[in-house]
């Protein structure tokens, strides 16, 4: 299937975090990654897994089977979707009476699932397909002076034997992606802690405490930016750290960056170009330093 | 929201009647996919312990929830209001000694409860923008159009009258439906 993926937005992405859609395609394509639409779409069923199993198996097959009628393996930018698409591909392939289950709803819309396409995480992919030599050598402006910390969040590493390419005690995957960039990824405490999103509107109380620890042990460290790679943690970190600010008179100025728009600055591209503008907690002051870097080099 | 205080009749602390307990909900459970190792737990404490949502909450304890299902307080475990805390983290999952998949557990909980007619409004409000766009989240108009001037292509088609199809038969699907039937066929 060569370099060419069935790209997976999810629901959480065109809903409010375009700014991770906007870089990883830029990426993308400078790394000569090729991505086809969904020919239709519908949620990967994950956040109604909660209330009923069934129709999470449901609705990730039915994507499943639509991405097998294209022949082409499923790439996502949300930890959340390829944790599940992966999570019903492995289940059903394994349990044939499930599949029998399932594909008696799927038959209803002229599909059946056969098990036949895989799914990766952006991470897994630039991982494992891209390879670090390559993203390395698209690197024009090494982020040499930035130092920033990594949050990787719970679904890109967890269940362990579903998702399996990283270690969820002590994950590699993202550090030396940004190691690639030239930045310095510096470790914390706890870092691979959940950043709670899922809790808001059940506790903020919870979601938000959770959230805060996360950015006090970022802070400790003086890292100058959070780097994410879900947009649900991306939204749990962006939108709240003000609110955070203010509900516990604390400071922090940690800009949150999606991955691809670290490596989209050391490939050359734009602010504008990545959608810096989208991000809620201002990033000027590192985008100036990295400016003012590469004007001194 | 802010947490509520743990309810006494939710949790193992207030006096357990004879009648209230359901000897064989621990053999439902063990017969149901996700949670067929329940009988295996031995209540170390690990995934309470390594839980990040148990350690700001006063009430959420999952190690609890399971022993409370052991001992056969279905409507108890079904009725609790922090089963919903639970972040679907999966440390619990990873960590547990006896492979209890804690996390599927928690879900198939939620599920029973579910089809009872007991969970959070926002579980109803994604149902139904399902049903009707094939997204779990209504994207504004205003997001669709501004995707052209980001230079983004248009967003997949969500084709909801086959996500509907699909979904036949799910009673959970069903339930949020029907109350819901008028306003779908007016619009
Ligand atoms: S970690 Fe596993 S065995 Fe230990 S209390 Fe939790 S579910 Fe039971
Ligand atoms: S999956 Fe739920 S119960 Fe398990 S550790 Fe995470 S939040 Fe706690």
């Amino acid at each position: 299937m060569g370099n060419k993926y069935l790209i997976f937005l999810g629901c959480a992405i065109p809903y409010r975090v375009s700014a991770y859609e906007i870089s990883a395609r830029k990426v993308l394509a400078k790394l000569g990654v090729e991505l086809v639409e969904m020919p239709e779409f519908n949620c990967c069923g994950l956040p109604l897994d909660p209330v009923s199993h069934e129709t999470m198996l449901i609705l990730a097959s039915k994507n499943l089977a639509l991405a097998e009628q294209q022949g082409l393996n499923i790439l996502t930018l949300c930890p959340g979707c390829a944790g599940t698409l992966k999570k019903v591909n492995k289940a059903l392939k394994e349990d044939k009476a499930l599949k029998e289950q399932i594909n008696a709803h799927l038959k209803e819309v002229d599909l059946e699932f056969k098990g036949t396409v895989e799914t990766k995480h952006l991470l897994q992919l630039l991982k494992e397909d891209v390879g670090l030599e390559k993203i390395k050598a698209s690197v024009v402006k090494p982020l040499t002076n930035l130092k920033v910390a990594e949050h990787n969040g719970c679904h890109i590493l967890r269940p362990k034997d579903i998702i399996g390419f990283d270690d969820p005690e002590d994950p590699q995957t993202l550090k030396a992606l940004i190691e690639a960039t030239g930045a310095t990824c510096l470790d914390y405490i706890d870092e691979t802690e959940c950043c709670g999103a899922p809790s808001v509107g059940v506790s903020d109380k919870v979601a938000l405490a959770l959230a805060r620890d996360k950015l006090n042990h970022v802070k400790q460290v003086d890292a100058q930016a959070l780097i994410t790679i879900c947009p649900f943690c991306h939204i749990m970190y962006d939108t709240n750290e003000l609110r955070i600010e203010k509900m516990f008179n604390e400071s922090y100025g940690i800009p949150i960056l999606h991955y691809p728009q670290l490596l989209g600055l050391a490939m050359g591209l734009t602010p504008e170009e990545l959608a810096f503008n989208e991000l809620r907690v201002n990033a000027s002051k590192i985008l100036k330093q990295i400016t003012q870097g590469a004007n001194t080099q | 929201m802010t947490e509520a205080a743990a309810n006494p009749a939710q949790t193992r602390e207030q006096p357990i009647k004879a009648s209230e307990i359901d000897p064989k909900f621990k053999y439902e459970l063990s017969k149901i996919h996700g949670s067929e190792k329940i009988l295996k737990c031995f209540q170390c404490g690990t995934c309470t312990s390594d839980c990040p949502v148990a350690r700001y909450s006063d009430s959420y304890r999952p190690r609890t929830l399971i022993h409370m299902a052991q001992l056969g307080l279905k409507d108890r475990v079904l009725n609790s209001d922090t089963l919903w805390l639970c972040a679907a983290c999966f440390t619990c999952t990873d960590r547990c000694p006896q492979d209890v998949e804690v996390a599927n557990v928690i879900r198939v909980f939620r599920n029973l409860a579910a089809e009872k007619g007991c969970f959070p409004q926002v579980f109803k409000e994604q149902a139904a923008s399902l049903i009707e766009t094939g997204y779990a989240y209504k994207i504004p108009e205003l997001r669709i159009k501004k995707r052209e001037s980001q230079g983004l292509p248009p967003l997949p088609k969500g084709n909801p009258e086959k996500v509907r199809k699909a979904l036949k038969g799910v009673k959970f699907i069903d339930g949020i439906q029907k109350p819901q039937g008028e306003k779908l066929s007016g619009q």
